[in-house]
Order: structure tokens, then sequence, then C-alpha cells
């Protein structure tokens, strides 16, 4: 019986002790968002829509589910979402050819519907606010969370310039590094530091719910399904106890 | 009005019988059917691995009606069931979730093998078989999990299928025929596709069927290791043993109440399960001019994946793997201890068997991480203490001090 425990203790501990060791070099800001958050999934809807519709394509994700999801009208997506155009039934598409856009931007922009599984909503919150100056680049932007992307500043009006603080120090192997330690704005756009935050942070948490539209109805329903088979189980364990009196 | 219905009832039966062994059959799998009274936690995963198998056919037959097996659609259709078709995100989560839980009870499975000599005469063919069973479930998984059809789904299949390259002189044709073109394209989900739906499932359910066929034969073994059926009442019933049916499946249902609260937990709550059920980078469509950085098979198949990467040679490499499995089967005839339970083993085989797990949950771990030079280092150690625990046995397992075996199943 002690092998047993030690073995299973062995199954058990062993794994986290071994994964412990991973971890990320890159510093993320963390994103905060809040999917039950109904105003500001709506506010990143239209930021999505203004913003990133135009060279993304989210072509799983349907006008109507979004509607049906965020509490709007029919009449509302129209309004809101698709005032450009095209029916409520449809696909978030682009006209934009991914052949075009290739030559355009070197490389086609990805398609965003589940885009936030792959990246986590921590990377693209800290992507959006890491775009600085660089008239090295095609865009005249560079990027310290994704380096040398081929995107440019998007949301530019909305939070500005920003120019990148720089820090140099020498590595271990003698060569001269170069890290972005923060941001310096240099030239402001229509929000505010603060709000240009929360706008990104609607803009994410938008993006997320995009990526599975159903998780909150998975969170909701996992309560019920776990609380039926506790009760399963207790009457499971009493019919078990109840037969097994005969057994010696 | 009860009487009438009853009596209707019990001569539909003896309708049944006179035409089909229906009351046999029930009596010689279920309440005539004894098992010992003596089993353990380690003696549930038989029958939850045929709850997964339950769940992953009927969730696999739901999915099927919505997925859509060409290269152009796949990753479009999975999406689409989990968005657009009533409760799909369920049905997907279920079946994905169930093929890591499928190996976790597996495991277990064997493992429990492993402790109580299961494996040993006259279970022999009953272990051959349920090798048999780990082999096809292995096949079965690794081509569900193309169907994706994401980044990880085609690079972990372009991975393995070209191993096969590196067999002399045939080798590129028969990646060439098993992938139906020069790289893991339409031609290999569709082929992937129809092995997964029936070709793979028809042999599996078949092998399960022969699987309890022959364990009802030769009756379940037990922790002290001991044939009950040495010790029959005049009635010629074991005297160690009790009817399958109603005291083990009552119990079974207590364990299978458990389980599906673990495995509901992680559908409803983490069914990426970190990272390592539904990979991050397989929610990237399968693009084959972008090989992702690190490729990594899912996590069921790391420790074999560790062994494989462990050896510099790569047809070298892939015998070793095959070997790592293919030892297993031999499993049986490499344990020359007299007794069978480690309730009785000494502490040569205590400590070769901690060598082992310590072994294969490190190789597991390993074959997830990128083949650095220390891990490699220790990939080339654990895989080297893997085969040693297999190959070293007949030796120390006869060395091994043992305890006598008890006349009658003990309790605890």
């Amino acid at each position: 019986m002690k092998y047993l425990i030690f073995v299973i203790a062995l199954f058990f501990g062993m794994p986290q002790a071994a994964f412990a060791a991973g971890g990320s070099d890159l510093d993320l800001d963390e994103a905060n968002i809040d999917l039950a958050d109904k105003a500001s999934l709506r506010k990143g809807a239209k930021l999505f829509v203004d913003y990133c519709l135009n060279c993304h394509s989210a072509n799983l994700m349907r006008y109507s589910r979004i509607g049906q999801d965020l509490d709007m009208t029919n009449e509302e997506v129209i309004a809101e979402l698709l005032s450009a155009g095209g029916k409520i039934g449809d696909t978030m598409e682009i006209v934009m050819q991914p052949k075009d856009a290739a030559q355009w931007f070197g490389i086609a922009p990805p398609d965003l519907s589940v885009l936030m599984r792959v990246r986590g909503e921590d990377w693209v919150y800290s992507y959006l606010r890491a775009f600085y100056r660089d008239e090295s680049r095609p865009w005249g932007v560079n990027n310290s969370v994704f380096k040398d992307v081929a995107m440019p500043h998007a949301l530019w009006e909305l939070q500005g310039l920003q120019e990148a603080v720089v820090e140099t120090h020498i590595d271990k192997d003698g060569h001269e590094r170069k890290t972005v330690t923060g941001f310096k704005l240099v030239e402001s756009g229509s929000l505010s530091p603060e709000a240009y935050d929360n706008a990104v942070r609607d803009l994410v948490n938008f993006m997320a719910y995009v990526s599975e539209p159903s998780k909150m109805q998975r969170l909701a329903l996992g309560k019920w399904v776990l609380g039926f088979l506790f009760i399963f189980l207790i009457l499971a364990y009493l019919l078990k106890k109840e037969y097994w009196k005969d057994i010696r | 009005m009860s009487n009438r219905l009853s009596d209707s009832i019990l001569s539909l039966r003896d309708w049944m019988d006179a035409r089909f062994p229906l009351t046999k059959l029930w009596e010689d799998n279920l309440t005539k059917y004894y098992a010992p009274k003596n089993f353990n936690f380690w003696y549930y995963f038989g029958s939850l691995a045929l709850l997964v198998l339950v769940i992953q056919v009927v969730t696999g037959i739901f999915l099927t009606m919505n997925y859509k097996p060409t290269a152009e659609t796949a990753f479009a259709s999975v999406e689409y069931i989990m968005r657009d078709v009533n409760w799909g995100w369920l049905i997907r989560y279920l079946h994905s979730t169930g093929a890591s839980f499928f190996f976790i009870v597996i495991y277990l499975h064997m493992f429990r093998a492993m402790l109580y000599g299961s494996y040993r005469g006259p279970r022999e063919l009953l272990w051959l078989i349920g090798m048999g069973l780990f082999v096809v479930l292995m096949a079965e998984a690794f081509m569900g999990y193309l169907l994706p059809w994401g980044q990880m789904s085609f690079w972990g299949a372009q991975v393995i299928i070209s191993l096969f390259g590196a067999i002399p002189y045939i080798g590129e044709d028969l990646a060439l025929w098993i992938r139906g073109d020069y790289v893991v394209a339409d031609a290999t989900l569709n082929r992937f596709f129809a092995f997964h739906v029936i070709a793979a499932p028809l042999v599996l359910i078949g092998l399960v069927v022969l699987h309890i066929v022959a364990l009802r034969s030769v009756g379940s073994n037990n922790p002290d290791g001991i044939e009950i059926k040495k010790n029959k009442g005049p009635d010629g019933v074991p005297l160690d043993g009790i009817p399958f049916h109603p005291y083990h499946t009552v119990k079974d249902l207590v364990a299978m109440a458990v389980f599906l609260i673990i495995f509901a937990a992680v559908v409803f709550y983490a069914p990426e399960m970190g990272g390592y059920a539904l990979e991050k980078d397989n929610f990237t469509p399968a693009n084959p001019l972008k090989t992702p950085e690190h490729i990594a098979p899912v996590w069921y198949f790391t420790p074999f994946y560790a062994i494989l990467r462990a050896v510099p040679d790569k047809f070298i490499g892939v015998l070793a793997m095959g070997a790592a499995i293919g030892v297993l089967f031999l499993l049986p005839w490499l344990d020359r201890s007299p007794v069978k339970s480690i309730r009785q083993r000494g502490m040569v085989f205590k400590t070769a068997l901690t060598v082992f797990v310590v072994s294969f949950i490190s190789l597991a771990y390993l074959g997830t991480v990128a083949a650095t030079p220390i891990a490699t280092l220790f990939s080339r150690i654990f895989s080297i203490l893997y085969f040693a625990f297999f190959l070293l046995m007949p030796i120390y397992s006869r060395w091994d001090k043992t305890k006598p075996v008890p006349e009658r199943v003990t309790s605890k």
C-alpha cells in the first residue's frame, strides 16, 4: 500500500515539478478582459469593424451570432457593424484579396477568427500598445512585442505616436544589445493614454470573444453539469454501500 | 395487472432464449461471472476505458455530420462546429478531451497490469490483445489529430510519416504511399479521415470484444495475484469471487461518477488542458510553406517521441521507438518471478518499476520540449533506463526476494 501511495504521488508530483521550469522571455502586460462585460464587447466590436476589418477578416464569425451574444437587435448590428453593407447572416469577410495583400504588405494579414487562441489576450493587448516610431521600417513604425512586424500602426489616430525608450547593455558574449524598456508619447492621438488602454482592452475583449463565442455558455453550463454529477456520485455511492453490505 | 405484465415479460424472455442465448450471455458475462472481491483503485480503468470509448464513438458520429474532410474546408468546418452547430462546441470538446483521457485511462490500466502481474499466465493472450488495442488506439489518435488541419496537425503528421522514409531502400516510396502525395496534403487528409472514422474504430471495437471474451474465460487477476478459481465452494463458485453484476457494476458506477466529474471539469473549464490537449499552434490553419519553430506531438505520444529523438541516427531512432512499444508485447515472457503481484515482490522489482515510472514520465516531458543538448542527454539516460527495465527483467525478476503467496485474497 505504501508503494502505491508513493507511485501515485510520483504520477501527480513529477510533471508539475518538471513543467514549472518553463517560462516566457517576453514581459507582457495583463489585458484583464471580462467576457461578461457586454458594453465593453460592444465597444470592441465597433473598434474591430472600424480599424481591423479592412485588412483582417474574421471569416468564421457571423454577424448574427454577435448580435445574439451581445444582446443587440439585428437593426443595431446592421447600423453599428454593417454600415459598409452586407447581410446579417454573413461572416466577417473582407474585400481585399490575400494575393493583393501579400503584395502590399509583404505578407497577407492573418484571419483573426481564432487568433486569440494562438497568441493569448495579454500578448495582443501588449502588442497593440507597443508600436513606436522607427523610420527604417516601411510603415515608419516598429513593435517591441513583435519585432519588425509587417503591420502598420492601425490605431495610430487613437493612440498617437510614441517613441521607444531604448536601453543598451552588453551581454555576456560582449555584444551590444538594445532593449525597449518603455515608451514616450511624442504626438498625441484622439484618446488619452488611459482611454487608449481601455479601448485596446475592449478590442482585445471582443477578439477573445470571437475566438471562442461559446465560452460564456460553456462556463455557465459547467456548474450545472458538475452539480448533477456530484448528486449522481452520492446516489451511486449509497447504492454501492447498500449492495456491498452482503460482502464480508 | 402487474402480474400480467411481468408474466408477459417473462414469456418474451423465454421466447428469446429459445432462439438466442440471451439469459446465458447475461449470466456468463455479468450475474454469474465471478470476479475477485478485493479489487482496488487500479481495477477501475478497464470499465472507464469502455466508457471513454463510448463517449468517443458517440461524439465522433455527431462530429462527422458536420466535419468536411478536405484541405480547403477542414479547419473552417471544425470552427463551424464550434460556432454554428447547436452544442457543437460541447461535442467537439468532449471528443478532444476524450482523446487525452483515453490515454490517461489506458496508461493507468496498463500500469495496473504491471503492478499485479496481470499479463502473466494464463493471461498472456489477454495482454497481447490489449497491446494490440493500444497500438490501434495510437493509430486512431494519430490520424484523428490530422483532421482539424491546423499547423500542429499538419506538421506533426509530416514529421511522423517522414519517419517511414528513414527505412532503407523502400522508405521514401513507403512514405509516399502512406501520404498519397509528396507532402501531407488533401489526399492524406481524406484517407486519414476514412481510417479514423471507420477502419480503426472497427478494429478497435472488434479487439475490445476479444479482450473481454478472453478476460471472461481466464477470469480477472487481483491485487494479491492469486487465482481465485483454485478455491471453489461446493457450488463451484470461487470462494473469493462475487458476481460481477450487481457488485462490481455498482462499484464501477461510483468510479465512473468520479471520472466524469474530473472529465467534465476539464471539458467545461480547461478544454485546452493548458495547451497539451489542444495545442495553441493548432488554431493556425495548416500552412505547408511555414514550418513552426517547435513541433511536438500531443502529450500521449511524447515518451516514444523522446526515445526517437534520443538516438542520433534517424533509422535506428525509428527502430528504437518501435522497440519501445514492441518490448511491451514481450512482458509476459520477460517476467520470470515466481510471484505475480507487487505485494509479494521484493525491493529489486519495486525499485525497477519506480525507475520505469520515473523514466516514462520524464520522457513524456522531454518529448514536449525543444531538443537542447541537456534535454537530449536526459532523454538518452531515461531511454536506456526504459529499456533496461524490460531487458534486464528476466534476470532481476528471478533474483528478487519474494514473499509467500497467500491462499486466499486479503482485504487490504
